[in-house]
Order: structure tokens, then sequence, then C-alpha cells
């Protein structure tokens, strides 16, 4: 009669993206690159509000953009406007960024040469979440129209936030978004982060946005 | 819907890890599963029995240990566990809270195969019954 027998492994089934991703961190520590990666649904505004930071950064700063897609490239186009170095990652079928795609799409540029990379991910507010990317910091989107409990429906996004950025705030009277329900929202799922209103489309709050941006790129050289 | 990618990452460590032990066939995969990791139990068990043909899991059974959110409570000084993941305070004297201590895991724990299909590699019995 055979016995069953247990070999005992405790090992992350992500462990090899989180390896990957840890070569990346040091990679853009080293050449001073600060990253950030964007999470949010589909059609919360990343693009948008990607646009107006590459631009107002890019007067200062060396910037770049990694932007990931299921399938087109209009996001890339559009982002390419600014003037800044974008690349479009397609992901096909895969719901989220991996590191092994953001080491791909670095091949021939020079990271001495950068300042800030963002980091587009995927539209989606669940599968990518548990994929490190290598970034410094990730910023989560909630667009004034999507409904204030999304932080509830969502926790593991925005408990992975180190900021979370309001979007489409010259939406919010049409929409009748309740401002002090989303703050509530959001602090129950992740008590003391910092919250940015902004508006891509008027420039309110951008300047709030920035400096959140600077604040953490700066110390994240420290 | 990333389950069938996890899928295909968990069979990728546990067939390394298998191999590495000179384990030929597994009958059962344990992985640990916290609440917060963003997994539906049901589309990864889904992913798990697709992914697995052809491989040496295939028709191994995916028993998923479920872990709850637990968080550091600063002013009670002490680990809770979170009724739920949509209110990070402590339930006993309800201070918010975010150092997270448990619940993000995606973690393969272990193994289980058939000592008739390999020679010597486990570490230790399921249970300590007399075969």
């Amino acid at each position: 009669m055979s016995t069953p027998r247990l070999l005992e492994i405790r090992q992350g089934v992500l462990s090899k993206n989180d390896r990957l991703a840890a070569e990346l961190r040091q990679r853009f520590h080293a050449a001073g690159v600060f990253v950030v990666n964007l999470l949010s649904s589909p059609g919360a505004g990343k693009t948008r509000l990607l646009e107006e930071t590459l631009r107002r950064m890019g007067t200062d700063l060396r910037v770049a953009a990694l932007v990931g897609d299921l399938a087109t490239d209009n996001d890339a186009l559009r982002l390419a406007r600014s003037g800044a170095p974008v690349r479009q990652i397609q992901t096909g079928d895969m719901c989220h960024l991996e590191a092994h795609l953001v080491e791909q799409h670095l091949d021939g540029w020079n990271l001495d040469d950068l300042d800030v990379l963002f980091i587009e991910n995927v539209g989606n507010l669940v599968c990518p979440t548990g994929y490190d990317l290598g970034e410094a910091a990730r910023a989560v989107l909630l667009s004034v129209t999507e409904g204030e409990d999304k932080p509830l429906k969502y926790p593991g996004a925005f408990v992975s936030a180190d900021c979370v950025v309001i979007t489409k705030m010259d939406l919010a009277e049409a929409v009748e978004f309740d401002q002090r329900a989303a703050e509530a929202n959001i602090a129950s799922v992740h008590p003391g982060v910092p919250i940015v209103y902004t508006s891509a489309r008027t420039g309110a709050g951008l300047d709030a946005w920035m400096e959140w941006l600077e604040h953490h790129r700066c110390s994240s050289h420290r | 819907m990333h389950e069938l990618s996890i899928a295909h990452s968990l069979i990728e460590l546990a067939t390394q890890a298998a191999a590495q032990a000179g384990v030929t066939r597994v009958t059962a995969v344990h992985l640990r599963l916290g609440v917060l990791a963003g997994v539906v139990k049901d589309a990864l068990l889904f992913g798990f029995e697709i992914a697995s043909v052809g491989t040496i899991l295939e028709g191994a059974r995916l028993e998923i240990e479920d872990l709850p959110l637990r968080i550091h409570c600063t002013a009670c000084d002490t680990v809770v566990t979170l009724p739920d993941i949509q209110h990070f305070r402590c339930p006993y004297c309800g201070t918010p809270g975010n150092r997270i201590m448990s619940g993000r895991e995606l973690e393969l724990s272990a193994l289980e195969y058939d000592d008739t299909v390999a020679d010597s590699a486990g570490e230790s019995y399921v249970n300590s019954a007399t075969p």
C-alpha cells in the first residue's frame, strides 16, 4: 500500500515576478529614475491625466512612459504628442502588466537619461494589484463617474495605493459625486492614504498631483 | 480574469519543485490564499484543471487554505483578524490601521505525492498513521 507524502515548498506563486521586479527596482534606483505605476478601471482617465502630467513635468524633467493596453496603440499615440518617449506594451489577452513585460520594453532606453518613468497599467482594478513592476510608487485613479463605493468593491487595489487620484472633478456636480462618501470609503480600506482631486480638462488639482509626485520623487532618492 | 495566468505560474513553480525533489507524480497541491490576494477561487480551480493537463500535476487536487485579513492595531498593540476586507479598523477598539500582517498570501505551501512513484524525496508524512 502506498503512503501519501508531503513535500513542503512555501514559495510565493508570483515569486518569479517578484524577483524580477526587485531587480528592476534596483536598476531604477541606481539610475535615479522615479517609477510610478498607474492603476484604475478602464475609462477612469489614466491616459488623459498622464498626457497632462507628461506635458507639465517635461519642462523640467526627463520623463517617459510605458503604456499597457490589450490591443490598440491609441493611448501611446496620444501620449507621444507630449514629446516624451512613449512605448506601448500590447498585452494581447492579458489583463495586467508583469515585470518581464516592463523589462522587455525598456530595451534600448538608457535609464540614466531619465528622471521619471510612468507605467500606465491595463485598465483593471483586480488583476494588476498583485504584480509588482519594480515601481517606487503606485497611484490608483478613481473617476467621479464610477461611484463612491468603488474602494469598497476593490479594496485590494486601494490598499496597495500610495496615492489615490480622483479624476474628472469637472463632472462631479453633474454626476452628483459625494466627495465625503468617497473619502470615507477610501479611508475605510486604506486609512491615511493621500487623496488628490483633479480635472485634467480644467487643470484643477494638477498642481497638488505634481507636488505629490515631486515629493515622492525626491524622497525615493534618499 | 488573471486566474489562468496565476494557475500557470503555480504549475511552473510546482513542476520545478517536484522535479528538484525527484517527484514524478503529484496527487495534491496545497495553496495558501489570502482574502486580499485578488484571486477568485473557483476561477483558479478551473484554470488549474485546464492548465495542468499534460504536466505531472494532471489530475492533482488543488487544496486551497483561505487566510483572513490580519492587521496590527497600534492602540491594542496586537495583531487582530478583520471580519471583512472593507473596514481596516480594529474590531475591538475601532482604531484604523493599515499595517497588514497577513491576507495577501498567494503561496504554494506543499505538494502531496505518492511514494510508490517517488523514491526518497519526501520530507514528512501527511499523517502519522502506520501504512
